[in-house]
């Protein structure tokens, strides 16, 4: 009787394995997802940075069983390259819609982002944008686009509250302030918000001045800066130009009580750090930065270092990213695009070691993201605000 | 408007920087205007130039003063190699093939440089990076008067070649008339490639000048081609006392524009000049009329 039994269902079995094959012994089927960023140009650095993150991210889930909801698919990950200019990016993006991808994750720079989430947006594709940090980027009303980090609003605004925290423990030493920015969307936007939220604090913005990608020369704005001498001087530009700049000033003796960088600077940059240890000392940042107390943190940046690359904010952004993606296809149970977007709505993605808490999106925009405030100190980059995460104590003014 | 506190360091600076724009375009009108090869991969020249200091620097600790001589040879060869095996191969003779050629060598060594280091941006540190001058109000970086002092000698060098030796005849005769100079027992492919040779090595020279204060990536180059062609236009073709003067003029220019203008425009004066010349002096500051 009992045998009957099990020759009963064990041939059930069987046939149904037969019926549907799909479903039984084949492979699980495999979610396409595009990875699009700018690994040639002017962007080349970062954009292959983005790039390494999210393959590490694929990696991760795929060596953990892939989408368990989809009977264990692997992530299979097609590589887009926007070549450091917006209207390539769209154009892969159309490749990677006809390759029949689930989602899209990318783009870095803001300006290639734009014009991404557009393209996608045509074909109901999801997009999770990993930096693009111009808040035009989300505030279209585009249902498809999905920006986990911060957008640049709320790191300006972020970083002269903070800067008058600062400021107002040493007892006020700082008044007046020089705003450094390259010409892009990026830069640009990042200078006029700084421009219009520091005189609300007391501050005296003496001077903003735009630079072109790439500048050869910062030795004229130099000059300027030392003309106008600022209490503080805040860039905001990309890596090479920011190195220029912080050489130069430190070649012509210029000194100010602290250079303050809003999205990019040597205080989030464990390169300039490495490369250029005496001009990074004491160089604040108010940038996307991971949670330091997450012990994951401190094991990914050991993984990226034996590779042989830097753990720049590009690698963990487009790395959890990623796996916000994946977490949402898990949800969706589905690669379906309509699916994935929906979960992406409603998603509550906690297990990641940015310091944004669980995430709930309003808009396509990620309501918990917030950059922390870094300094170079000893060689090392700390965080030094907010509280929470606070590794040492902040060193302001730079000089006496 | 500014007083001279700031207005005389930028006016050096502009100098200094000049320089180094001479330099690289030392290389590319003797190429440009002498043999009338555009070569549009004198700037991936440049970068390959900046890698190989980098390289010799970082792998080998040589100084990249020390590393002149090498780079000078070995990107002369480069040149040899380059136009007798690649360029004048693929081009068959005709201008426009060279234009192509040159530029898929750009795009080659480009990605072969992207392949080999990756885009990551590189520098080197000496004891003379951050050291300056105190000239009057204006404090000068060292690495930029050596430059400036380098493309003096370079161009001096240039033109002794070119004026007094056989070999400058030689590449002369070629410029002015190719079939004549064959006639004359004048091979014409090895002087087509020493040419070329010589102004590679201008790029290998400007590397060594430039690399301590600056950085090298695989699109490094580029940033510096197109003010290199407005020099070689603006100086006259295949003049090396005009691609001096031009490249100093533009370097100042590009200074005080920079500093009136606001850096972000400061770039127009050197392309205002550019249209400028070719409208009223095609044949540059110090070209002669063709």
């Amino acid at each position: 009787m009992r045998t009957r039994r099990i020759f009963m269902t064990q041939s059930a079995a069987a046939a149904s394995a037969m019926a549907f094959p799909l479903i039984g012994g084949a492979q699980p089927k495999t979610v396409k997802v595009g990875v699009l960023h700018p690994v040639t140009g002017a962007l080349a650095y970062s954009g292959q940075q983005c790039r390494l993150g999210a393959m590490m991210a694929v990696e991760d889930i795929n060596k953990a069983g892939g989408i368990k909801s989809l009977g264990g698919a692997k992530i299979e990950a097609l590589l887009g390259d926007a070549q450091s200019q917006p209207q390539a990016g769209a154009a892969e993006v159309e490749k990677m819609n006809e390759a029949g991808v689930s989602a899209v994750v990318g783009a870095f720079a803001s300006a290639i982002c734009l014009a991404t989430t557009q393209a996608a947006a045509k074909h109901n594709l999801p997009h999770v944008v990993d930096v693009g940090v111009a808040d035009q980027i989300v505030e279209r009303g585009l249902k498809n686009t999905f920006r986990f980090g911060p957008g640049y609003r709320k790191c300006a605004e972020t970083a002269v509250a903070n800067l008058h925290v600062l400021n107002t423990l040493a007892g006020k030493p700082a008044r007046t302030v020089m705003i450094i920015h390259e010409e892009s969307l990026f830069g640009t936007g990042t200078a006029n918000l700084l421009a219009r939220e520091l005189p609300g604090y007391g501050y005296e913005v003496k001077e903003v001045i735009k630079h072109a990608n790439p500048t050869r020369d910062f030795n004229n704005i130099v000059l300027r800066m030392k003309a106008v001498n600022p209490d503080i001087v805040i860039p905001a530009n990309y890596y090479n130009e920011y190195a220029l700049l912080v050489r130069t000033m430190q070649q012509q003796k210029v000194q100010p009580k602290a250079i303050y960088s809003v999205l990019g600077g040597a205080a989030s940059s464990y390169k300039f750090v490495k490369e250029f240890p005496d001009a990074a000392n004491g160089i604040i940042d108010c940038n996307h930065w991971f949670n330091p107390k997450d012990k994951r943190s401190a094991a990914m940046r050991k993984r990226v270092e034996a590779q042989g690359q830097f753990f720049s904010y590009e690698v963990f952004m487009a790395y959890t990213a990623t796996r916000l993606l994946a977490d949402a296809i898990e949800r969706a149970k589905s690669a379906d695009r309509a699916a994935i977007i929906q979960a992406l709505e409603n998603s509550t993605f906690s297990d990641h070691i940015m310091p944004y808490g669980q995430t709930k999106f309003i808009n396509g925009q990620n309501t918990g993201a917030q950059p922390l405030m870094t300094q170079v100190q000893k060689n090392d980059i700390k965080v030094i605000v907010p509280r929470e995460f606070r590794e040492v104590e902040p060193l302001f003014p730079m000089k006496a | 408007m500014f007083d001279s506190a700031i207005l005389i360091p930028s006016l050096l600076n502009g100098i200094t920087t000049g320089a180094v724009y001479a330099l690289i375009a030392l290389g590319l009108t003797l190429i440009y205007g002498v043999l009338h090869i555009i070569n549009f991969a004198h700037g991936a020249g440049l970068m390959l130039a900046l890698y190989g200091v980098y390289l010799l620097k970082e792998r080998l600790g040589i100084d990249p003063y020390l590393a002149l001589p090498v780079m000078v040879v070995g990107m002369f060869l480069l040149g040899y190699c380059l136009q007798r095996l690649v360029i004048n191969r693929a081009s068959h003779g005709k201008d426009e093939n060279i234009l192509l050629v040159t530029l898929g060598l750009s795009i080659i060594m480009e990605n072969a440089a992207l392949l080999a280091f990756q885009s990551d941006t590189r520098s080197i540190e000496t004891p003379y990076t951050l050291a300056t001058v105190t000239i009057g109000p204006a404090m000068i970086a060292v690495p930029k008067l050596v430059a400036f002092a380098g493309a003096l000698v370079v161009s001096a060098i240039l033109v002794w070649l070119i004026q007094a030796t056989d070999l400058g005849r030689a590449i002369r005769a070629v410029a002015r008339e190719k079939q004549g100079a064959k006639l004359m027992g004048i091979h014409v492919d090895h002087v087509y490639a020493i040419s070329f040779g010589i102004g590679l090595a201008c790029l290998g020279a400007a590397a060594c000048f430039l690399l301590p204060a600056y950085y090298v990536n695989p699109q490094v180059g580029n940033g510096f081609v197109l003010v290199a062609f407005t020099i070689v236009v603006l100086g006259g073709m295949g003049s090396f006392t005009g691609a001096l003067l031009g490249g100093l003029l533009i370097g100042v220019v590009e200074s005080l524009g920079g500093l009136y203008l606001g850096e972000s425009l400061g770039q127009i004066g050197i392309f205002g000049i550019f249209i400028l010349v070719l409208l009223f002096r095609p044949q540059g500051l110090f070209g002669a009329r063709s």
